[in-house]
């Protein structure tokens, strides 16, 4: 039995990537298995591996882990990611739940209907930067410190680091009024564990295109 | 106003159940005793934003412990894990929050329900009982099966417990029959329904709220200012 964690999802994005960009943050080598027809998605099904009948899956420590949140959190708590303390968690967790309503929105964009794409792009970065990069951009700013938790490195800077590059990807310049967030993303990115994953070659997926969404779509029976 | 330090939770939302009511049952299945402010006017709201209170500018919001938590799983989870109902190490902490994001999925069906129209509310509907009798109860149904304990993870009460036995008397107010295909789940209905905190929660004059009706929406479209 391999130790390494075990992720099964398309070959791509997803909600997967957040579980990418954590395992690697903390320095966990892991497997993948990708998804590419409707038939490999059926067996696991069948075969019991999906709790919901969902993905992502991850298999790790001898269980078969499925529901974003809950892999997540695991892989904080185990790795020491997830803060010292309960109110550190809770604060954590806040920025976490931030971080996520970004890629919630990031994640429907590549299935938008290409003529609604420019209106959906406008409407997701004003949501980004009014009401979600001002709060981590003034909670540094406030405290000063490199992190944005209790002194140290947390599962809520990885999320943060990524939803700030994912959103550079739709409008390149949207960190220009936010000082405290590009110095973060230059501390951040400089953590060796994190500086490896973006380097070309990295288990780091590329932005959705129109394969992906096509096998999501099929995979999926999305009309 | 100071968020309390040694007194009572306090929780920001409006009159009704939304993304509050599963906080409410947790705190009251744990016995712990909340007082609540009720959003009516769309001042209330931008006096709780322009005060700052507001990390994202939305409720749930609970003063709890000297912090003004917001985000409705942050602050279950803190909840849970303070009234040790959130397990006993990181591997039972993986399996309630399984449990209870299939539980949340289900109830977020329900929840929007109320604001559809007629039409929709019937494909809803479908759904609903689609999910609940396809993807989430035959799961717990299962569990509770295999190992013929009382409670999801075994011979200990969980938030995971407390989440269930929410979404299946919510799918029960959608579909009474619900539960017609899952023996173990109308037992551990019966069992949990007589836990003392929970069996007093659920009597009249408790701080449970009702299901969501017009005036509930009308308000929420105020405060928020939406068409």
């Amino acid at each position: 039995m391999s130790e390494k964690p075990k992720l099964t999802y398309f070959n791509g994005r997803g909600r997967m990537e957040s579980i990418r960009w954590l395992l690697a943050a903390a320095g966990v080598e892991f497997e993948e298995e990708f998804v590419d027809t409707k038939e490999q998605y059926e067996k696991l099904c069948k075969d019991g591996s999906l709790l919901f009948d969902q993905l992502p899956l991850v298999e790790m420590d001898g269980m078969k882990l499925v529901q974003t949140r809950a892999i997540l959190n695991y892989i904080a708590g185990k790795y020491n990611l997830h803060g010292k303390n309960l109110k550190d968690r809770a604060r954590i967790d806040m920025y976490v739940e931030g971080t996520m309503d970004i890629f919630q929105m990031i994640l429907m964009y590549p299935f938008t209907p290409p003529e609604q794409k420019e209106k959906q792009a406008v409407k997701i970065i004003g949501k980004i930067t009014e009401r979600y990069f001002p709060v981590y951009e003034k909670d540094l700013k406030k405290h000063g410190q490199d992190f944005l938790v209790g002194n140290s490195v947390s599962y809520a800077d990885v999320q943060l680091l990524e939803a700030i590059f994912a959103t550079e990807e739709i409008k390149p310049d949207v960190l220009e009024q936010f000082p405290q967030l590009q110095g973060f993303k230059a501390r951040i990115s400089n953590i060796p564990t994190i500086k490896k994953f973006l380097q070309p070659g990295s288990q780091k997926k590329p932005p959705a295109d129109a394969t992906y969404v096509a096998t999501v779509l099929k995979i999926l029976k999305i009309e | 106003m100071n968020p309390t330090m040694a007194g009572k939770p306090r929780l920001y939302y409006f009159n009704g159940r939304g993304r509050m009511e599963s906080i409410r049952w947790l705190l009251a299945a744990a016995g712990v005793e909340f007082e609540e402010v009720f959003l009516e006017t769309r001042q209330q709201y931008e006096k709780l934003l322009n005060d700052g209170f507001l990390l994202f500018q939305q409720v749930p919001m609970v003063e709890i412990d000297g912090m003004r938590l917001v985000e409705t799983r942050a602050i279950l989870s803190y909840i849970a894990a303070k009234h040790n109902l959130y397990g006993r190490d990181i591997k039972e902490r993986a399996i309630i929050d399984m449990y209870v994001e299939g539980t949340i999925d289900l109830m977020a069906i329900i929840r929007v329900h109320f604001k559809l129209s007629p039409k929709e509310k019937e494909e809803n509907l479908k759904l609903i009982i689609e999910r609940a009798t396809k993807r989430y109860f035959p799961v717990y149904e299962k569990v509770l099966k295999d190992h013929g304990q009382h409670f999801l993870l075994g011979t200990q009460f969980t938030w995971a417990d407390v989440q269930l036995i929410e979404a299946i008397l919510m799918t029960e107010e959608k579909e009474p029959d619900i539960l017609s295909e899952f023996p173990s789940l109308q037992a551990f209905k019966a069992r949990i329904c007589e836990i003392p905190t929970i069996k007093k929660f659920l009597q009249p004059g408790s701080q449970r709220k009702p299901p969501p009706d017009e005036k509930l929406l009308q308000t929420a479209n105020r405060v928020f200012n939406r068409k």
